[in-house]
């Protein structure tokens, strides 16, 4: 009897959590870790930043396997956590098939377009920064070789790597780009020992700057350039500390801001479905410079940069997004 | 392909086949001795876990090495009480610590160092630094013999060389002491050993003890020589790629450095070109990758050759009464 006065009182405060019209926000971290220094940390950050300006509070869970992404989004949406934020192109199919159970919550996802009455889709034009960073290393290196390693062979790294392509060919046409992507699983976004490898192969092959989009496999790559005394360039949050003097910049994509916005909104009542698109003109990507690497970015990179970021703001100069074709003409 | 890139391969290769190498002689002891093990990977990855962290608190990466091996020798040890002592089944122990190396290492290094189960990066002392050999730089000039001198043997870290060794010393030991003897007879018929008056019981924990000790280089090598520092699960399956070695090398030490050689050839070439063109028919990278799993069955299912495995493998050895 008591047993059952417990279930019944225990329902009885979820119904009303539920019901109740301003929830607190949930946010899913995903595989990679919330301190991958990279995308995850990004988000967190955020959502960081939001609790500490707002005083309040939200609700987070960690993936550890593929598994466990329809479980957790359930799971998140009958606790009651409301806008729930999950990260990563590899939720859109478990969340087109989630978010129709749940019409009274909202969700949005970062890094993909999923369909939805309820669906915010956040995108990044990560092919725009990694134009700008492209630049920078085109206009940086002196063999003129310079390198890209990938995680997961996905579309979504290929727009990274045909963006930073293109930025490198803009700068300094006769460049050559060598490009490889760590693997075609998720334990490619983990597996710094392979990038150390490949950046100690991209080096031998005369490259002197090394881009990663590889989540905590960069770690390896930064590392491998730090040892060797080459420039790397970093992805998705600042990485400029991680090796001071040795990663020339970070392609920054706002993660943070994006996961803080979807916070506010949510929990004020402003919550829009539908895609958002953060790009160039709205700081949702671009490079990082601080006091780590203010010296190696000259004067000159900053004025050629800035003027590529204007026109490409302006629409006089239009990035290649592999993602709307699955193609790269500079490749 | 000029010989410089040649030579990076290679170079590559013996940086790549040493952790598969230390891993496969551990392997090799264990299953000499009648103690299947396949929790080579779990093994490696605690070791990994420990010396990246003992070698950042001490700032020392021998103290490291001494803490990731210790890791790992623990491990091998519950792996011998269960499947030795206890007579449990050697595989279902071998998962369970495959699993319990990968859960406790993160909820560790969270707890440690709140970096989501990643240790801090490592400098200086706290890693091992490649070494340049004698007469190196001086011999590099010689036609051939010199730049194959400097680039592919000379500059690794120690334990790449330790790994060589490890191969002479494990085939003198097995094959040319008393103790290797009774270590092999007590993996093929470990009756006649105990008829004999030796203790069978006594010889397969000190074989799980030196598969501990070397699955304990390996993670250390993989955390502080190839990498500076640990992240999750950062033995990415070398352990189980180990294993295929050990089964391709028909349990013996000169073919487990040529299967480790292989395989880390292997991973070389797949690192340096995504696609391989072999008369004009390009070969995906996803290949490459497979390719010592498909090597392994292929041995296995005894197209080439035949692989035998201790007779007495995986079945706890039970007195007559």
């Amino acid at each position: 009897m008591t047993l059952m006065q417990k279930f019944l009182s225990a329902g009885a405060a979820l119904a009303m959590s539920a019901t109740a019209a301003l929830a607190e926000p949930g946010l899913i971290i995903d595989l990679g870790g919330k301190f991958d220094k990279s995308f995850n940390e990004s988000a967190f950050n955020g959502a960081t930043r939001w609790v500490e300006e707002t005083g309040g509070t939200y609700v987070e869970t960690e993936l550890q396997s593929e598994a466990q992404r329809e479980q957790n989004m359930r799971k998140m949406a009958e606790r009651g956590a409301n806008p729930v934020v999950v990260l990563g192109f590899a939720n859109a199919s478990t969340l087109e098939k989630v978010a129709p159970d749940y019409p009274d919550t909202n969700f949005a996802i970062v890094d993909m377009v999923v369909m939805g009455p309820n669906v915010k889709s956040i995108v990044f034009s990560e092919h725009e920064g990694s134009y700008l960073v492209g630049m920078i290393a085109g206009m940086a290196t002196k063999t003129g070789t310079v390198g890209f390693i990938g995680g997961m062979d996905v579309p979504l790294i290929r727009k990274f790597a045909c963006g930073y392509v293109q930025g490198v060919k803009a700068a300094n046409p006769d460049a050559t780009v060598i490009q490889n992507m760590t693997g075609t699983t998720p334990s490619a976004w983990n597996d710094p020992v392979k990038g150390g490898e490949l950046t100690k192969a991209q080096i031998s092959q005369g490259a002197d700057i090394v881009y990663a989009a590889a989540g905590g496999t960069g770690v390896g790559v930064l590392q491998a350039a730090a040892d060797a005394g080459v420039f790397s360039i970093g992805v998705d949050s600042n990485q400029n500390h991680m090796h001071p003097g040795s990663v020339l910049t970070s392609m920054l994509k706002r993660v943070d801001n994006a996961v803080y916005d979807t916070f506010k909104a949510g929990t004020e009542g402003m919550f829009e479905p539908g895609i958002q698109v953060l790009d160039l003109s709205t700081d949702g990507v671009g490079y990082a410079v601080d006091e780590n690497n203010a010296a190696l970015i000259t004067d000159d990179m900053t004025a050629a940069v800035e003027a590529a970021k204007a026109k490409i703001i302006a629409g006089e100069v239009t990035v290649h997004d592999y993602t709307s074709d699955d193609s790269c003409p500079v490749m | 392909m000029d010989l410089n890139t040649i030579l990076q391969i290679l170079d590559s290769t013996l940086r790549l086949a040493t952790p598969l190498l230390f891993a496969c002689l551990a392997g090799l002891f264990s299953e000499r001795a009648g103690v299947f093990d396949i929790g080579l990977e779990g093994k490696m990855l605690a070791a990994a876990f420990m010396a990246a962290s003992v070698a950042y608190f001490s700032g020392s990466v021998w103290i490291g090495l001494l803490g990731g091996v210790a890791a790992s020798m623990t491990l091998a040890l519950v792996h011998g009480v269960a499947s030795i002592t206890f007579r449990g089944n050697q595989l279902i122990s071998g998962v369970a610590i495959n699993f319990l190396a990968a859960g406790i290492t993160v909820v560790v290094g969270k707890d440690w160092f709140e970096m989501g189960g990643r240790t801090p990066a490592l400098e200086g002392p706290a890693r091992f630094q490649d070494i340049v050999l004698p007469f190196a730089g001086t011999l590099r000039d010689v036609p051939l013999i010199g730049p194959i001198y400097f680039e592919v043997i000379s500059g690794h870290t120690i334990l790449v060389y330790v790994g060589l060794l490890a191969v002479l010393v494990t085939w003198w030991v097995l094959f040319r002491t008393r103790f290797g003897l009774r270590l092999r007879a007590v993996g093929e018929n470990p009756e006649s050993v105990d008829t004999a008056g030796v203790s069978v019981v006594g010889l397969r924990y000190t074989a799980v003890l030196i598969c501990g000790f070397l699955c304990g280089l390996a993670g250390v090598f993989l955390s502080t020589g190839l990498t500076a520092g640990f992240t999750n699960n950062m033995s990415a399956g070398r352990g189980f790629i180990a294993l295929a070695a050990l089964i391709f090398a028909k349990w013996r030490p000169a073919y487990a450095l040529m299967a480790c050689l292989l395989f880390g050839l292997l991973g070389a070439l797949e690192n340096r070109f995504q696609n391989i063109d072999v008369f004009g028919i390009p070969i995906p990278t996803q290949f490459m990758q497979a390719l010592p799993y498909i090597l392994t069955v292929v041995i296995l299912a005894g197209f080439v050759g035949k692989a035998v495995p201790p007779r007495a493998g995986g079945e706890p050895y039970v007195k007559e009464r």
